[in-house]
């Protein structure tokens, strides 16, 4: 067989697994683009995950009571995790963690939009946690299915772990709106804040989403963009309305012909500001994390040290 | 991964939710060595109470049989019916069997 | 001062310490050497959390007098928190970080170890379900010392210059007060005469593995135990109580 009919032979089994719902696992055959757009979307999620614990951190010791205060320490960190779950799961196409920290720091990797915004007082806690954990788990939810085996795997524990998270925001806002008339005040005002860039988080229209296509036919994106959007639009309306939160939309209405809300227009030309690095926290977010992995550079340098000497000692004792 | 690696050796986690159950595979971990391995394991796989046992393996020492054997590995058991029980007749009765 | 009086003290104190090296350990939510070990230390911070929060429950149940756990964490000043002013040093370092916990992880482990016999059920309980966190944070802390003692230089070097600084606030976590000494005469609080033994025996085998010089003639501080605290207390204290300060009237 010469190599085209061999990468032929591969893709047509490769393209039939696709098609009968079976997963593609690490050591099986997959074309370069499929792994390329893998090692993007992975590493983007992961990131998406670790620079996400900023916002919330920053809220972390000035939370008001200790209930609370142990449900998002624990809530930050279970991101860091769920960032872990997936660097290990990126790992297995053949890219080290070292390498995608290394992306991140040179801006070549991307992250969520929406960590890119300011958390302004506590309500921002509980919509960060409503909306913005709620937008990702219909995200998440739809990528359990996705055809890479080790991403699938990686999101069905995430999902399971992550579903107090939306919770626990709305019981924020709930009782931020059942409270005095500055909490309400508060919760309006993050709702406000946050509403858009939680739609935004799904990403470009339909239309605008060249790679999308792709990844849906090769399964590794399950549910279009748009499609993912509105899912969370609808369930989200009756939230707000039911504890009394507008939301900052004039255009948004129940369509019956549709059975969706339709809603205005997002403003893309924010979306794709904050995507090229010219949002409100861009500089922030990634010169703290730059930050942080530099100042852990002599801790891990000495841990691996030591076990170097270990494995010395360890060699003449054979 | 090398010993290079900034964030330490790549090793693979198993995990027992039960004792009798058997170790079941739940991710990989960075650590610079065994010990820090297993306490990050033990951090990041079980902060749930997911596990009374904890394995790690260094993910280098796993041997795995590579796809393209998949037919000479896995596919000859697939006529060795006889394995299992449901191949054969008990007659209608008799029970616990 | 009555029994239950000076039991309600005690337990608050104990949930101060826990209370507060919980809340600097909570900050390093993302800046451990790596992420995983992010994640352990916010474990530990959530252990902490937890043993502070059934140590003020039960100081609540005693004092009796209405206010609940939050009031007695959010609503006290500096002067009337009690922890150690060795879990008030700042995160300067990993070596800082580990070290301060190390101390006192060393210390939770045989004061907690003593604790769990305590004529008092409840506070025995506590010290039951904390000695086994306890345990798995002292073997942590342990095995990190190790590897910064005995990897490199820079890291040597920067744990002995933790150790100068963090030497200074060891010495007041076993000077005994009139509550501790009313308390251990009757069963109820740890004899800290011998948890010191103890503690003196693993830290300084310990340090002398780690070829560590333990600082002599330097500043120790005292009085934690009558609200005594290094400047960090205050600001630290204004960052967590802020939003109860600032509105008094909301329910979070």
């Amino acid at each position: 067989m010469d190599n085209n009919e061999e990468y032929q032979k591969n893709l047509l089994e490769f393209e039939r697994k696709i098609e009968a719902e079976e997963k593609i696992e690490p050591r099986d055959w997959m074309p370069d683009a499929y792994r390329h757009h893998l090692i993007r979307q992975m590493s983007q999620h992961a990131h998406s995950e670790v620079i996400g614990m900023q916002p919330e951190g920053n809220w972390v010791n000035r939370a008001p009571s200790l209930r609370s205060k142990k449900i998002l320490i624990a809530k930050i960190q279970d991101e860091g995790g769920h960032g872990l779950y997936l660097y290990y799961a990126a790992e297995t196409l053949g890219v080290s963690r070292d390498q995608f920290v290394q992306w991140l720091h040179e801006g070549k990797a991307k992250y969520s939009s929406i960590f890119n915004y300011p958390s302004l007082s506590w309500a921002d806690i509980g919509a960060i946690g409503w909306l913005v954990d709620g937008a990702a788990i219909v995200n998440q939810v739809s990528l359990c299915r996705t055809s890479y085996g080790p991403y699938s795997r990686a999101m069905v524990r995430i999902c399971k772990e992550e579903s107090f998270h939306q919770r626990q925001g709305y019981e924020i806002m709930c009782d931020m709106m059942n409270g005095t008339e500055d909490q309400r005040k508060m919760a309006q005002d993050a709702m406000n804040r946050w509403w858009w860039p939680s739609l935004m988080m799904f990403g470009p229209t339909d239309n605008d989403s060249p790679n999308s296509q792709r990844a849906m036919k090769w399964k590794i994106k399950r549910e279009s963009n748009d499609k993912l959007r509105q899912k969370f639009i609808d369930k989200t309306m009756d939230q707000a309305e039911f504890i009394g939160l507008t939301v900052p939309d004039p255009d948004l209405k129940w369509n019956e012909e549709t059975q969706h809300y339709d809603f205005g227009q997002i403003d893309w030309e924010e979306f794709y500001e904050v995507i090229k690095g010219r949002g409100p926290c861009n500089r922030q977010r990634l010169e703290t994390h730059i930050q942080s992995h530099q100042e852990g550079e002599w801790v891990r340098n000495s841990a691996r040290e030591y076990s170097r000497m270990m494995k010395e000692a360890k060699k003449e004792l054979v | 991964m090398s010993n290079q690696a900034e964030t330490g050796e790549l090793w693979e986690v198993f995990l027992q939710s039960k004792s009798g159950l058997a170790f079941k595979h739940a991710g990989s971990v960075h650590g610079s060595d065994a010990e820090i391995a297993l306490q990050n394991a033990r951090d990041v796989y079980t902060r749930r109470n997911e596990a009374v046992g904890l394995w790690i393996v260094p993910s280098d020492q796993i041997i795995a049989a590579s796809p393209s054997d998949s037919e000479s590995f896995f596919d000859l058991a697939n006529d060795k019916i006889y394995r299992h029980p449901t191949f054969y007749n008990v007659p209608d009765g008799v029970k616990h069997m | 001062m009555e029994t239950k009086e000076m039991i309600a003290a005690y337990a608050t104190r104990l949930g101060d310490t826990s209370l507060i090296l919980s809340h600097r350990l909570a900050k390093l939510y993302a800046s451990g050497p790596t992420l995983e070990e992010s994640v352990a230390l916010t474990n530990i911070s959530l252990d902490h959390l937890g043993q502070a929060t059934t140590f003020y429950q039960y100081a609540a149940k005693l004092n009796a007098n209405g206010l609940n756990e939050d009031d007695i964490a959010y609503r006290r000043n500096e002067r009337e928190y009690d922890n150690f002013q060795l879990v008030e040093q700042p995160n300067t370092d990993f070596a800082f970080v580990m070290l301060r916990q190390y101390l006192v992880d060393a210390f939770n482990y045989h004061y907690y170890s003593a604790l769990c016999d305590s004529n008092d059920e409840t506070l025995a309980a506590i010290a039951a379900k904390a000695i086994k966190e306890v345990k798995y944070h002292y073997r942590h802390s342990r095995e990190w010392l190790l590897r910064l003692g005995k990897g490199t230089e820079e890291a040597y070097n920067k744990l002995d210059n933790a150790l100068v600084h963090l030497w200074s606030y060891t010495k007041e976590m076993f000077t005994p007060d009139a509550i501790d000494e009313a308390l251990a005469s009757l069963g109820i609080a740890v004899d800290l005469k011998s948890v010191q033994e103890q503690w003196e025996r693993d830290v300084f085998e310990f340090f002398s593995e780690l070829k560590l010089q333990i600082p002599e003639k330097i500043f120790q501080a005292k009085g934690c135990k009558e609200g005594n605290h290094t400047e960090l207390l205050g600001h630290i204290l204004c960052e967590m109580q802020y939003l109860p300060r600032a509105y008094p009237d909301a329910k979070w």
